[in-house]
């Protein structure tokens, strides 16, 4: 269930743009802040642009760019968390401590630390969330392989002599699978609402790309009216977190 | 008070120091990694580079990194957090005041919040498995998993757009009376509220749960003995600690929301002025007020970690 809803918002984000009525750029319309109509099913925003449109690529950006910093995050993460069960001592002991330091670091802080030091741009936000979600990753598989690794059937590799990359990739990983997909899945929603938080207050993403935080604080004045430019990027955050805290959090309690 | 434990909560006292040598360090290095570059952002394109050069000079950027470092540390340690880039400002000044308000703002939401999470955790973990606690499971999810903007947008569009309740701005600097300062304070501090009563209420179900369906909790029901006894009697004594975990690491949530409902409100603390002071690239004040935030949240997850450790001496004594 929350690997098909991840197909779902990842083919959205795909083809989303080839989809959209118009460009994300023009002005199709004189009227502010239209409410839903045939001619716009979404209505218009601040400026008479296509909201449906702009959402289209604003859920793209959002989802792609959290995709692309969770794998980086969570690819680091597991496999230096993979290394640090296996080989224990002091790779262990240096990692772990430096990993603690690094998480001891409220998330949206260190977001706003980057963007005032390297400007706010598109490499510099996924490197950035990559750097602050590695952690995370990397204490959860060091916990599950710290439990994979006391198994027998790793001492039987060892004792053939396997090398480090065949025991990590071959015989850790393979055995906590399920519970690493369920940790990139949660990193993927805290990546969703630091990327929109930092848009909302205007050092995420600059224009003229959107995401969808920052839809949603250029429209904010059309709360006033009820209008569907603000209402419908806000809601899409909501589906797009919520429903995957759920499927994640169902599978959890089935198990 | 066992010499045992007096060593495990110096270790982790230490363990705490270090991150924050950590969290200094790497901020400030984090935020001189490209020298020439404030500069050139300070003055914009059309600078000479002359004037580029003599600020520099002016800023010590032309000075080695370890140097300015020290000089930086020295003057941090000494109470003198340095000169605002845009406003030429002392940062001390700009950020005493600011301080103070957040501090204001961040106390009346713990007053409400706590108490509010403590009564909605309980009531779920008592009524596990109801339509109450399922209802109350689901919205506490949604709060701890969309962003905190969307809670604030979401208030607003509530009590200040539809119901005419309350102002969307807070304005603290003309309050006069009991009314005003309520006008001023509840949509913050709602807000706010609403993004740890999630996580608080969660978490204080989770630990009420674990005592209630304990083995000494189900003897005492066989026993006949009545539910107010039994939560005064058996379930307080066990759950004060492992609750106290837990309020403070909610109050550590408190941060990342303080940024959001700051700037949705303007409401005029240090969380705002930071924003502001990252949009303007004012490294100074950046850094002054990331450590503050920093020193700020490694005291509450010590807190909760050492509370964590009293209680585990309890359990093991008992």
């Amino acid at each position: 269930m929350p690997v098909l809803l991840a197909l779902f918002w990842l083919l959205l984000a795909v083809i989303g743009p080839f989809i959209a009525p118009s460009t994300p750029g023009e002005v199709v319309s004189s009227t502010v802040f239209a409410p839903i109509s045939t001619a716009h099913l979404l209505g218009t925003d601040y400026l008479g642009r296509d909201v449906l449109t702009r959402l289209l690529f604003g859920t793209s950006s959002t989802v792609l760019l959290c995709a692309v910093a969770t794998v980086l995050a969570c690819s680091a993460g597991t496999f230096l968390g993979m290394m640090a069960a296996l080989k224990q001592g002091l790779t262990d002991t240096l990692l772990s401590r430096f990993m603690d330091g690094v998480i001891s670091i409220p998330s949206l802080l260190s977001g706003l630390v980057a963007v005032a030091t390297f400007g706010s741009s598109v490499p510099v936000l996924v490197l950035a969330m990559a750097c602050i979600y590695m952690p995370g990753s990397y204490r959860t598989s060091r916990m599950l392989a710290l439990s994979v690794v006391r198994k027998d059937f790793i001492l039987v590799a060892r004792m053939r002599g396997e090398k480090t990359g065949y025991l990590v990739l071959r015989e850790i990983l393979p055995n906590m699978t399920g519970p690493v997909l369920a940790d990139v899945g949660l990193r993927f929603i805290y990546a969703v609402r630091l990327l929109s938080n930092l848009s909302f207050l205007g050092v995420g993403l600059q224009p003229p790309q959107t995401d969808l935080g920052s839809l949603t604080r250029e429209n904010l004045l059309g709360l006033v009216y009820g209008a569907p430019a603000v209402i419908a990027p806000a809601l899409t955050i909501a589906v797009l977190t919520v429903g995957l805290n759920l499927a994640l959090d169902g599978k959890g309690q089935r198990r | 008070m066992t010499a045992q434990l007096g060593k495990a909560i110096a270790r982790r006292l230490g363990a705490s120091l270090v991150s924050l040598v950590f969290v200094v360090v790497s901020v400030f290095f984090i935020t001189s990694a490209l020298p020439g570059d404030v500069a050139e952002a300070l003055l914009g394109q059309a600078a000479t580079p002359d004037a580029i050069a003599s600020l520099r000079h002016s800023l010590r950027l032309d000075q080695p990194v370890l140097v300015r470092f020290a000089g930086w540390a020295g003057g941090f340690l000494s109470g003198d957090f340095g000169t605002s880039l845009v406003s030429h400002q002392p940062v001390l000044n700009m950020v005493h005041d600011r301080l103070l308000h957040s501090l204001l703002l961040a106390g009346i939401t713990t007053l409400f919040a706590v108490p509010a999470a403590l009564l909605l955790g309980t009531l779920s973990a008592i009524f596990r498995n109801t339509l109450f606690d399922r209802t109350i499971s689901l919205l506490t999810l949604c709060v701890v998993s969309v962003p905190e903007f969307l809670i604030a947008t979401l208030a607003v569009l509530v009590f200040a757009v539809q119901l005419h309740l309350l102002p969307a701005l807070a304005s603290i600097s003309d309050i006069h009376s009991i009314g005003s300062f309520l006008a001023a304070f509840s949509m913050p501090v709602a807000t706010l509220g609403c993004v740890i009563v999630g996580q608080m209420a969660r978490m204080t179900r989770a630990v009420m749960v674990n005592v209630l369906s304990s083995s000494w909790v189900e003897m005492a029901m066989l026993k006949g003995v009545s539910p107010a006894f039994i939560i005064l009697r058996h379930v307080l004594p066990n759950v004060i600690a492992p609750l106290f975990n837990v309020i403070a690491l909610s109050l550590s949530y408190l941060l990342g929301g303080v940024v959001i409902v700051e700037s949705v409100f303007h409401y005029p603390g240090i969380a705002s002025l930071m924003v502001d002071s990252v949009a303007s690239r004012d490294i100074p004040l950046v850094q002054t007020c990331a450590i503050i935030f920093c020193a700020a949240y490694l005291l509450l997850t010590t807190l909760a970690d050492i509370v964590a450790l009293f209680s585990s001496q309890e359990r093991a004594r008992a």
